[in-house]
Order: C-alpha cells, then structure tokens, then sequence
C-alpha cells in the first residue's frame, strides 16, 4: 500500500522535513491509544477464559480458538473432528464480499471513466449524482433495499403489474440480496478513487496507442488500465474489506440462512450470554485473514513495480 | 471498424460505459425514491397506497417517539462533525508530514499505521475497541464513541487529502520560499489553499463514515446513550414502520441540502 501511495503523483519531496515529527505525532498517538492498543488487547481477550455473563476471567486458555476449529464431543473425550461451522461461515463471508466487489468493480469503473471523461465543468455534477445516495444513512439505505425488494414490495407490484411475472421473484434472504446490499453500500467507495485516477490520467498517452493503431479495448487494457491500477486497487480494498466484516446487509437482507462473521462476532458481545474471548478470536482470525490477503496484495504491487520500472 | 484516425477522435468514449453508468444511478436511487414516495403514505400499513398524508412526518415530530429521536440526532450530529473536525485536522498534518517530508525510517510504518482502520474489518475495530475501553475501566457513553470514531476516520480523510498534495507540485511552494516566504507561510499560504479540495472532501468522507456508523456506535455506546442509526435499528427490528421511512426522507433532505452546500462551496473555490 506504501507502494501504492507513492506511485501516480509527484515524487516524495523534503519541503517540511524538519517538522515531520511533530506533525506525524497526532496521528501516531490518536492511532497508537486507539487501535492498535486496543486490537493488542483484543489479542490478549481472545487467550483468557471466559466469563459467563460476558467479560473475561484472566486466566490463560487456548479454548477460544479450540471451539472454532474442532469439535470434542460433548463431553471433550472423544478425539478432535475439524468443525466446519464457522468454517463455512467464514467462507461465506469471503465469498460475499468478493462477488460485491466485482459487481462493484463491474458497474463502478464504467461509471467513474465514464463520469472523468465528461467535459470538465459537468464532471463535479457527476460526482455530486453518485455521492447523494450515500450521503443517505447506510442503515436506511439497506432498509430501503429491503422495502423495495420484498415478496410484496415495490419491485414485484411493478413487474407482476406490467405482466413479466405472475409470482414475486423471491430475492430477500437470499445470497444475492445480500450481494446488492453490500454493492449498494459501498458502491461510492469504488467509484471515487478509480475517478481520481482516470481524471490525473493523461489521455495524450490513449491517442500515442491509437495513432500506432491500437484498437480501443487494448488501449483501455494496455495503456489505461496500467496508469489507473492504484486508483482500482484502492476501490477495491475499499469496498472489500468492509464487506467481509458487514453486517447490516447479511442480518436485514440476509436472514439466517446467510449468516455471515459479523453476525457471529456481534452475537458474543452482546447480551448476556456472549462469549467474549470466542468473539475475541473470531475477530483475530478474521483480521488475520483481511491482512494476509492485503500483504499477498501489496507484495505482488510492489513487485509489478519493480518489473515495470 | 473504425479507422485509427476516427478512434482517436472519440478515444476516450466506450460504448456501454454511458449505460453503465445510467444502470448505476438507477440502482441508486430506486430504493430511495420508493422510500420517500411511501413515506407520504396515509395508510397503516407499508403495503398499500392509500393517498398523501403527511401524518407520519407529524408522528416523527410529536408522537410516542419523538423525544428518543430527536435525542438521537443531536448525539450523532455533534460527534459527526467533532470527530470529522478532528480527524481532518491530524490527517493533514500527517500527509504534510507523509507528502512533504522526505523518505524517513518510519514512513513505511507510519502509513500503516494509518491505514489500519481501512484494512481491519469495522466489526474487529469495534471489539477491540470494546475491549480496551472495557479492560482499562473507561465507563461507555457519547465520549468513547466521540474517541472511537475519530481514529477510525483518519484514514478516510487522509486518502483524499494526500492523494490532492501528492497531485501539486512541489514548486509553488519552492517559488514562495525562493521569495523569502518561510516554511510556515509556505505552508498555511500556499500548500493549504490549494489543498482546500482535498482537504473537503476529505472532511466529508470523515463526516459521512462518523454519521454513518453503525457497527462501532453499537458496540461502544454506553446503556441509554443513541445516535440515529442505532435508534433507527432497533425499531427496524421489529418491522419496518412508516415513521422510520418519514425519518428517513427527512434525512434524505438534510443530507442532500448539505452536499450541495459543499457542492457550491468547491465550485466557488473552482472559479477563484
């Protein structure tokens, strides 16, 4: 991501060499005291037995992470079975996540090109489009989605009406429900750093191609697509990871069929019959994972870096 | 086929893109526009139509819900714009630093550390957070969601913010210190203004996401204190009610006339 950062603008310059202390130092404190202390302890939680109404009892136990990968028995004697509930449930929330941002990615690099590529004085119009429903609480736009999308909602009146179906499409509670829902909540969040990135884009470099006649489609691959990559890489991490860990979306759209982590981490915290340092090491193995995948990611960035430069 | 010389014409049109696009909004606004249609819905129930009413809209404002509501907005609006205020301000001093300050040892740690609540999910942030605030004895309430939400809006507004000054070239700056112009005046004269942009959007991104939040709100917010989104979820659950379509609306509104303010805003400052 560092790789990310430096790329696609001007070069690192030293103008405020001098004070980068004192301006790093907010930053560092507020993140230090505020997330990674806590994620630390969060590791610590997910070691420690628990506590029946909620809350730890420090005492160190592997029993945590035991409960999410095997299976005793009832009693604990007989021999460890690989437990594939939350296994799965973990799998499905890659999964979801992935197919949102694909859909996003399908739909929302279209629309940010085609948004950049506008005359220069409409394009923040464009933009304005594109952020006001998200400007529109997340809750009540998956709420929305939910009204309209119902056995009896909007959406089934509209086409049983004008006579494509004779019975409601049944798409709330099903894994695609969830899909749109997570599509639609963090659409913005694609569109808008592949926009930035199309817009810094110098387009003298497509006419070059298409005057050594490149087509269009290898223009946009070759050319295009090489220059704007921090920009879709951005989106993406920007509309997957929230994703995976979601939760409105799987608990309104979803139901219980499509249970995904967020749920079963939500589930141990609240309540009183939570278990804490099960939700704890859920959240650790679902940290785990989003950062293994971005550090794969960021290695191969680097990488592409070097081979091209 | 188009010849090289007609494709370099239209290069930089696709066709479809322009559907896509349309698709795109239509996704967008469908659920929105139904809600609001339906909000002004006189019948009890959200199936059916049965004429304009603005009784749900007076329901918002004096019935048996009112004071939870009104409670709630109040809460979620000042610890928008407090953690959004807060976060812009250490994200652009932290780009200054990250942009402007040469290579250093820590650069590469210190953009992770500032990632960090992008690349942990939302809901390991807020047991962690939960966590914290509950092992070092810290009571719940509006100010542990107040600290909450400022870290995890630093990165959304750093993004936009050093994404706009890795954009300026480093010469205005370089001309104004060539003319006896110091690093501070460089700074606050030069850099500054023509990182207004960025810095507003990124100030939005951060007031969304706080405004937004759902998820970390829930798990850090102390017994009785509520901002909309978790007041709204616990009456969605059970049901969806015309009153919460009526808030919604209203909401709808606010957020609206609040772009298009910094609609305006950014396009005054385009036109300087």
């Amino acid at each position: 991501m560092a790789a990310g950062a430096a790329s696609g603008g001007s070069a690192v310059t030293d103008t405020y060499k001098e004070s980068r202390t004192w301006l790093l130092m907010p930053a560092w404190l507020t993140l230090s005291i505020l997330v990674l202390a806590p994620v630390t302890m969060m590791l610590v939680y997910s070691f420690l037995t628990k506590e029946f109404r909620g809350g730890v009892i420090w005492e160190f136990s592997l029993a945590a992470y035991d409960q999410f990968f095997f299976d005793r028995g009832l009693f604990g004697d007989e021999a460890p079975k690989v437990e594939w509930t939350y296994i799965l449930i973990f799998w499905r929330s890659i999964w979801q996540a992935g197919a949102a941002t694909i859909l996003s990615l399908v739909i929302g690099f279209p629309t940010a090109y085609f948004i950049a590529t506008r005359p220069e004085q409409s394009r923040p119009l464009w933009v304005f489009l594109i952020t006001i429903p998200y400007w529109v609480n997340l809750l009540i736009r998956t709420v929305s989605m939910k009204f309209l999308l119902r056995d009896q909602g909007p959406f089934n009146d509209l086409l049983i009406n004008i006579g494509l179906i004779d019975t409601p499409i049944h798409i709330i509670n099903t894994n695609f429900a969830v899909q749109l829902g997570l599509f639609y909540s963090y659409l913005p969040f694609m569109v808008l750093p592949i926009y930035a990135a199309v817009e810094r884009y110098n387009f003298t470099l497509s006419e070059a191609a298409a005057d050594l006649y490149a087509s269009k489609w290898v223009t946009l691959r070759r050319i295009l697509l090489p220059a704007v990559k921090p920009g879709v890489i951005a989106g993406c991490i920007l509309v997957f990871v929230p994703s995976m860990g979601s939760f409105l979306a799987p608990d309104l759209l979803g139901g219980a069929k499509n249970f995904m982590i967020g749920s079963l981490i939500e589930e141990q915290f609240k309540g009183n019959a939570g278990n804490w340092p099960f939700g704890a090491a859920a959240s650790m193995i679902l940290m785990t994972m989003v950062l293994i995948i971005l550090l794969i990611y960021a290695r191969q960035q680097a990488r592409a870096d070097k081979v091209e430069g | 086929m188009a010849t090289a010389k007609t494709a370099k014409f239209d290069i930089k049109s696709y066709r479809g893109f322009k559907a896509m696009t349309l698709i795109c909004l239509f996704v967008l606004y469908a659920p929105l526009v139904v809600v609001t249609i339906y909000s002004f819905n006189a019948s009890n129930s959200i199936t059916t139509w049965e004429g304009f009413s603005l009784h749900w809209y007076a329901d918002v404002f004096i019935g048996p819900d009112s004071d939870k509501f009104k409670a709630a907005a109040f809460n979620s609006f000042v610890i928008a714009i407090t953690a959004a205020t807060l976060a812009t301000s250490i994200a652009t001093l932290a780009a200054t630093a990250m942009v402007r300050g040469g290579k250093f040892r820590l650069r590469t740690v210190s953009f992770g550390l500032i990632s960090l609540p992008l690349m942990v999910p939302e809901i390991v942030t807020a047991v962690a957070t939960l966590i914290f605030f509950n092992a070092i004895g810290f009571d719940r309430g509006i100010l542990t969601i107040l600290l909450a939400h400022t870290a995890f809006c630093i990165p959304f507004a750093y993004l936009p913010i050093s994404a706009r000054m890795q954009g300026i070239e480093d010469s205005y700056e370089q001309a104004a210190m060539d003319l006896y112009a110091n690093r501070r005046q460089a700074f606050t004269r030069i850099l500054l203004p023509l990182m207004m942009p960025g810095i507003i959007s990124g100030f939005i991104l951060a007031f969304i996401v706080s405004l937004d939040d759902f998820i970390i709100t829930n798990f850090v917010k102390g017994a009785g204190v509520e901002t909309l989104p978790t007041a709204i979820f616990g009456s969605v659950k059970q049901g969806i009610k015309p009153n919460i379509m009526a808030i919604s609306t209203m909401l709808l509104g606010v957020s609206v006339l609040m772009v298009t303010i910094s609609y305006f805003v950014s396009k005054s400052d385009n036109t300087k």
